[in-house]
């Protein structure tokens, strides 16, 4: 698959899509033209499966803005993907750290985040 | 080695109709003043950086607003942890011979220089723009993240967090110039308005208006007898989401390295002035640099130890969850503090005659890190 047909939902389509090596396999979540551990460039976009385990969650009471206002109160998480990444995200309400959980995606605002539900 | 001659502060809180430089100016007037010197005898000046006020040279700017024509200047960006930043490098231009006397500078009016959305939305952009501020994301939702984490691991309830504010609020009921001085209860902090979990408002600091100034100098040019010793710095990270661990950030590192550079040991600092922008980043810089074992910060805090009375006096002008916090300036509070107290003048908040005192600042999402250590001198 080319790098150029994996979009992921910060470019509006239902993914979570990380980056790895070709030369030294390290993976990484924020996207770069270059591997940031050793240099090397044209690294591997890949789709992530969605299941993790919750590292943090916080409740959000207020939101930073007047278009986000009528979402809150809602949970952000940093979750640990199966692939070895950690991505921040929605939650659920009622889950916890430690939960194994997985990915939908939901409209926030204009645009469409990642949410994770148990299971 | 290099001198702290003298400091400046203003009130902090809200200063309407004063700008950026109106707030830096009168700081900056104090400072000079504080260490017996004239404008002329500015050749060295370093600035951070103001939200309202955003500008392409903020030094050069202020030095030609204020009236002083250094040989060296340009201002640093490094969030909460600029204000030390910008000591750590005045020390070595000093050290290296660049500079007689270099004057610090920060001031902002945070407070009502803008709207709460605009300071939340700037301020927020310490986030990831792509990855993480859509999320509607906040700062206290980046610092609500790491607090779930260290409870998790370490036991820490949000009572112990509590008692961090509780004790910030006690020292600013004897500093004037704080813009919270109506002392509060552990009670009053749990039972204070949701913000992120577990973070409630008076776990926060404010957003005030307000500046602080130092000079730096090679030579002692007033009574004031203190000195840097030690210096450091430790970056991690930027982003929470990229941080190689919730519990453990560059503190220790930094902390160790500046009291190595001054041959000094933990058990020797009888002062402490630490970056508190919520409960949980004063406790964690606390129990990672050491100054209170995992878990334990809080009962500390209850139990005196960080009191004007107590072992290891904390940030007696409140800090910046109850003196307040005004961008740049918020930090460098902690160390006009310092020199009060390591100089004896600090009044009804003297704690003793504190001698060796470690500073340590961070910025971002405890990403950056910078350790001072100070001491006195007779
Ligand atoms: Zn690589």
């Amino acid at each position: 698959m080319t790098q150029a047909s994996l979009l992921d939902w910060t470019e509006g389509a239902e993914g979570i899509v990380w980056q790895q090596c070709s030369a030294c396999g390290h993976g990484w979540y924020f996207r770069r033209t270059f591997c940031p551990k050793c240099g090397a460039g044209s690294p591997e976009a890949r789709q992530a499966s969605g299941a993790g385990t919750v590292h943090a969650i916080t409740r959000v009471m207020r939101a930073p803005s007047e278009a986000l206002r009528p979402y809150a109160p809602y949970n952000i998480v940093l979750v640990d993907l199966g692939e070895g990444l950690r991505v921040m995200a929605h939650a659920d309400d009622g889950v916890a750290i430690g939960d194994r959980v997985t990915a939908a995606f939901v409209t926030f605002g204009d645009r469409i985040v990642p949410r994770f539900s148990k299971g | 080695m290099s001198w702290i001659t003298g400091v400046g502060l203003t009130p902090f809180g809200k200063h309407p109709g004063r700008s950026t430089l109106d707030l830096m100016s009168e700081a900056a007037t104090g400072a000079l003043a504080d260490a017996h010197l004239e404008r002329r005898q500015i050749d060295g000046l370093l600035t951070g950086y103001s939200t309202t006020f955003p500008h392409l040279m903020l030094s050069t700017l202020f030095a030609e607003h204020f009236g002083i024509v250094p040989s060296y200047a340009h201002a640093i960006q490094l969030g909460g942890a600029t204000g030390f930043g910008m000591v750590m490098l005045a020390h070595h231009l000093v050290e290296a011979g660049l500079a007689e006397n270099v004057l610090v500078v920060a001031g902002e009016n945070r407070l009502t220089g803008q709207s709460r959305d605009s300071a939340v939305q700037t301020l927020a952009q310490v986030g990831h723009p792509v990855y993480e501020v859509p999320l509607g994301a906040t700062i206290p939702a980046y610092y609500g993240l790491v607090a779930s984490r260290y409870m998790h691991e370490y036991g820490t309830t949000e009572q112990d967090f509590a008692a961090l504010a509780v004790l910030m609020r006690s020292h600013a009921v004897r500093h004037p110039g704080a813009q919270f001085r109506e002392p509060i209860t552990e009670a009053d902090v749990l039972a204070s308005k949701p913000v992120a979990s577990p973070l409630k408002l008076l776990d926060c600091c404010p957003v005030s208006d307000g500046g602080a100034a130092f000079v730096v100098s090679r030579h002692r040019t007033s009574d004031h007898g203190v000195r840097i010793v030690g210096t450091a710095q430790a970056h991690t990270h930027q982003h929470v989401s990229a941080a190689p661990s919730l519990t453990s950030f560059g503190a220790a590192d930094s902390s160790r390295a500046a009291m190595k550079a001054a041959g000094v040991a933990l058990a020797d600092v009888d002062y402490a002035a630490i970056y508190d922008s919520f409960t949980i980043t004063v406790t964690i810089l606390l129990e990672e640099i050491g100054l209170a074992p995992r878990g334990a910060a809080g009962r500390m805090a209850r139990d005196g130890h960080f009191s004007k009375t107590g072992k290891v006096p904390l940030n007696l002008h409140g800090g910046l969850l109850s003196y307040g916090h005004c961008g740049v300036g918020g930090a460098m509070a902690h160390l006009v503090e310092m020199h009060l107290q390591l100089t004896g003048r600090a009044g009804d908040r003297q704690a003793g005659s504190p001698k060796l005192a470690l500073l340590h600042g961070d910025g971002g999402v405890l990403s950056s890190h910078v350790s001072l250590v100070a001491e006195r001198v007779q």
